[in-house]
């Protein structure tokens, strides 16, 4: 058994209200020396909200935060990194212009003369990035010239050489790492945790949670479900007291899938014949059918959100041409797409999708209303309508229509932006990444969705960087690799092969 | 699902995008009130009503009217500087339209109030297009060749000036032409320039609520390519709203000249670009873009026109007061801050007990 004094960490009945929202309720956490501990929870169950209350961004109505014995409240994230309270967030705040060991050392600069002393400079960026992380790289290159892991190690850096810092805060870090990247940050996570450090970890992927973790603290709807020994709990069971409901919703996913898998295709709708934009993606063919779904699989950055584009008709192709129910493609605008019949639900939510002071209602209704024009507008009651039926079809979660986007949790405002394409009424589908940043039920309730939107006769593109979740929503799956069209399976295919390819070596 | 109206509670009035507005325009009447004895009296003379309140509204007019546009412009994230000079570019139109004598380089002062060179109709409608062309132009160069607002309408600002001159060979022509002085200075109970404002501003409110076009400048405002991605054409808002801004600029300029009885391609106009700038942000429009009122836009340049109004009538002298005016308008803004807002908001709400 442990005794109170391994804690370095301790937050006692913390809770914290938003206006309509009981973000936190009596939640309690804690954290020891050299211990990874997962955060894991829905959207909106309280993580963020938990560790803005650590690091001193927003400040709880009541509770105890004990940090090596004392009783602190941080006053603003400045004053937590003074504490010993680092955090690196999914977004990474460094200048990619500056080199590694600028990034590393800004504000803090050796000088010799009143001047920069760069060879003082690089030797520093180097020992530290070796003595806390165990990695050399070249730190006089620019920061962008690395990869986002490797971004994000410097973040780390920095972060831990600034103070000694005691707690370490890694807020979603791997959700745009591949696997590779993943497995590098893991053994600097590790490394820290030899060296003291206690980390909170937080993540949607519930692999890397046993892989990494030493206990997992699991939240929902702003209470705490429990605090568990990795090591004792199955995933399922983890799984469960996330969404807390059974994981059947899951199973009969994939009887569904088989039962349409069996469907014969008919006449394509969509069909690209050698379409290509340079610098964007190489010509491809790639036919899209009713009934049925097409997962995209390949790595970031392999070519996906551009062939979602090109299909969609956003990007012009240099080369090649769209058929949209036998006839030429010629309109490339997201308004000639609607008009098609072609929806695209972006990659990038909050940058691409959401309207976010617009309230629910107004997003859902915004693409049928630009195809509309400004004349024809929706009354109110039409709006209401709309927004009321597929708020009740996808289940979304809002007190009312009314409410601004920017208030619902990122699953809900995904399922808004969904909401704003189908009541398009679409022919085609294309939803690339949909299910990134959300929770696992609305994982399992949007993949359902779109088995079922095929079910009624709709041609979906699925994309995403989870393997596992193309091949069990798509009937047929196409691979890219370096901007490429590399393969096309359907029927029955393993993960392997398909991961095989992705990779672009022999099985 | 139900839509009911939830119960007015102290909330929901702070809320309300009209609120600080008004507080504000009430705090400068009350001082009003208190110090200038006489500023709310009202004169009957004929019919019609005089009074230092009629004034803010007549002297407010041609500011309210900049506001109205820039309101749009400034929704979809925009500015306009350039209003100032196309108001005096719309005057100088309007101007030799009616008194071309200044084209011959030699200034001839007509008197007859009856005299014009070309109808009335025909002022009106050339110089309210050359306005709207103005303000194509400068939407053209935000939506289409993709230039900063600040940087594309500042082109005109610098360059309307000179254009106004040119059309009036450099000179001052002077406007005794009886029905366009009705413009600016008639009155059918209150001052006719008053009812222009609310005419244009019920337009504006049913072109942009009535139609989704106000949807589409909110949906760019706060997020172009979101908009873009959901088949929103954002460069026909954009360029549409900087159309309408140099209209109302256009209107805005011939109500000013209507009222000095002079096209003075120097001073009509000058610096109202950022009085109207000023209106809009009291109006509670973020400059970044989003929701937008337009009542709200007037109320402010209201505000603006109250507080030039009371230091008229405090007898400041004209140097000081561009100097207490922006006093007045720093602690307007700050009454603005949103930290100050969530306090009165949060005035209603009950203390919760902390418990040691």
């Amino acid at each position: 058994m442990s005794t109170a004094n391994d804690y370095i960490l301790r937050m006692e009945r913390i809770c914290k209200a938003f206006p309509g929202v009981q973000a936190l309720e009596n939640v309690d956490f804690t954290l020891k020396k050299g211990e990874i501990h997962c955060l894991v929870g829905e959207n909106g169950a309280g993580k963020s909200t938990l560790i803005k209350v650590l690091t001193g961004v927003d400040k709880p109505e009541s509770g105890r935060i004990i940090l090596d014995g004392e009783e602190i409240q941080a006053r603003s994230p400045q004053h937590a990194q003074a504490l010993g309270i680092s955090t690196v967030y999914q977004e990474i705040n460094l200048c990619a212009n500056l080199t590694v060991a600028e990034n590393i050392l800004i504000g803090r600069e050796p000088l010799k003369f009143h001047s920069i002393d760069w060879k003082e400079m690089n030797a520093a960026a180097i020992e530290i990035l070796h003595r806390l992380l165990d990695i050399d790289i070249d730190v006089t290159k620019p920061l962008s010239s690395y990869t986002v892991a490797i971004q994000q190690m410097v973040a780390i850096a920095r972060a831990l050489d600034i103070t000694s810092a005691k707690i370490l805060i890694l807020d979603e870090p791997t959700s745009s790492l591949d696997a590779n990247e993943t497995q590098l940050l893991f053994k600097v996570m590790r490394k820290l945790k030899v060296d003291g450090v206690g980390i909170i970890f937080i993540t949607h992927f519930i692999g890397q949670v046993y892989e990494i973790s030493d206990r997992i603290t699991v939240l929902r709807n702003g209470i705490l479900v429990g605090t568990f020994e990795t090591d004792t709990l199955p995933r399922v069971e983890l799984i469960a007291k996330m969404i807390g409901r059974s994981l059947a919703d899951l199973d009969e996913m994939s009887s569904i899938k088989l039962e349409s898998s069996k469907r014969i295709a008919i006449d394509a709708i969509l069909k690209a014949k050698s379409l290509g934009r340079a610098g964007s993606i190489k010509p491809f063919d790639l036919e899209l059918h009713s009934r049925e779904v097409l997962g995209l699989a390949g790595l970031l950055g392999s070519g996906r959100t551009e062939t979602a584009k090109i299909l969609f008709g956003a990007d012009k192709p240099d080369t090649g041409q769209i058929e949209f129910n036998g006839k030429s493609v010629t309109d490339f605008s997201p308004l000639g797409a609607i008009k098609r019949g072609i929806a695209l639900c972006p990659e990038d939510r909050k940058a691409e999708g959401i309207v976010d002071d617009l309230t629910v209602r107004e997003n859902i209704i915004l693409a049928v209303q630009a195809n509309k024009g400004w004349f024809r507008y929706l009354s109110t009651q039409e709006q209401y309508e709309i927004a009321d039926t597929y708020i009740k079809m996808l289940n979304i979660a809002t007190p009312t229509a009314d409410q601004p986007l920017k208030n619902l949790s990122g699953g809900n405002q995904q399922k808004v932006i969904l909401a704003r394409w189908l009541a398009t009424n679409p022919q085609v589908l294309i939803l690339d990444e949909p299910t990134r940043g959300i929770d696992v039920g609305t994982k399992a309730e949007i993949q359902k969705l779109v088995l079922k939107l095929a079910e009624e006769g709709m041609a979906c593109l699925f994309i995403s960087s989870e393997l596992e979740e193309v091949l069990r929503t798509s009937h047929r799956i196409a691979v890219l690799r370096e901007r490429e069209k590399v393969a096309e399976y359907s029927g029955e295919v393993d993960e392997n092969t398909i991961m095989h390819a992705i990779a672009g070596s022999e099985i | 699902m139900m839509h009911k109206k939830t119960p007015l509670t102290w909330r929901k009035i702070t809320e309300n995008r009209l609120f600080f507005p008004l507080v504000a325009l009430f705090l400068i009447l009350l001082f009003d009130f208190i110090f200038i004895p006489g500023f709310f009296a009202i004169e009957n003379r004929d019919g019609n009503l005089y009074g230092s309140l009629i004034d803010i509204m007549r002297n407010g007019s041609t500011v309210s009217l900049l506001a109205i546009g820039m309101t749009l412009v400034i929704a979809t994230g925009g500015i306009d500087l350039s209003v100032g000079a196309v108001m005096a570019i719309s005057a100088s139109v309007a101007g030799i339209l009616m008194n071309p004598s200044a084209l011959k380089s030699e200034v001839f002062f007509v008197t007859d109030p009856t005299y014009t060179f070309q109808p009335l109709w025909i002022v009106i409608g050339v110089a309210l297009i050359v306005a709207l062309f103005c303000g194509m132009w400068n939407g053209f160069l935000v939506a289409f060749m993709k230039i900063q607002p600040m940087v594309a309408t500042l082109v005109l600002m610098i360059a309307g000036r000179g254009i106004a001159q040119l059309i009036t060979n450099g000179l001052r022509v002077q406007i005794t032409y009886k029905p366009f002085s009705y413009i600016g200075q008639g009155w059918i109970i209150l001052p006719f320039s008053l009812y222009i404002v609310v005419f244009v501003l019920i337009v504006t409110s049913l072109l942009t609520r009535k139609t989704a076009f106000g949807l589409f400048i909110e949906s760019v405002g706060i997020n172009f390519r979101s908009s873009f991605f959901s088949g929103i054409k954002e460069k026909n808002i954009k360029f549409t709203v900087y159309a309408l801004c140099g209209l109302c600029a256009g209107i805005a300029g011939l109500v000013a000249c209507s009222n000095v009885k002079t096209s003075d391609a120097n001073n009509i106009g000058l610096f109202n670009e950022l009085d109207a700038i000023l209106a809009v942000v009291i109006g509670g429009t973020s400059m970044s873009g989003g929701r937008f009122s337009l009542v709200a836009s007037i109320v402010g340049a209201l505000v603006m026109q109250a507080v030039t109004q009371s230091m008229y009538a405090l007898g400041v002298p004209p140097f000081a007061l561009q100097a207490i005016k922006a006093v007045v308008v720093i602690i307007v803004i700050m009454l603005f801050s949103e930290q100050f807002k969530g306090f009165v908001r949060n005035l209603g709400a009950k203390k919760k007990e902390v418990k040691p």
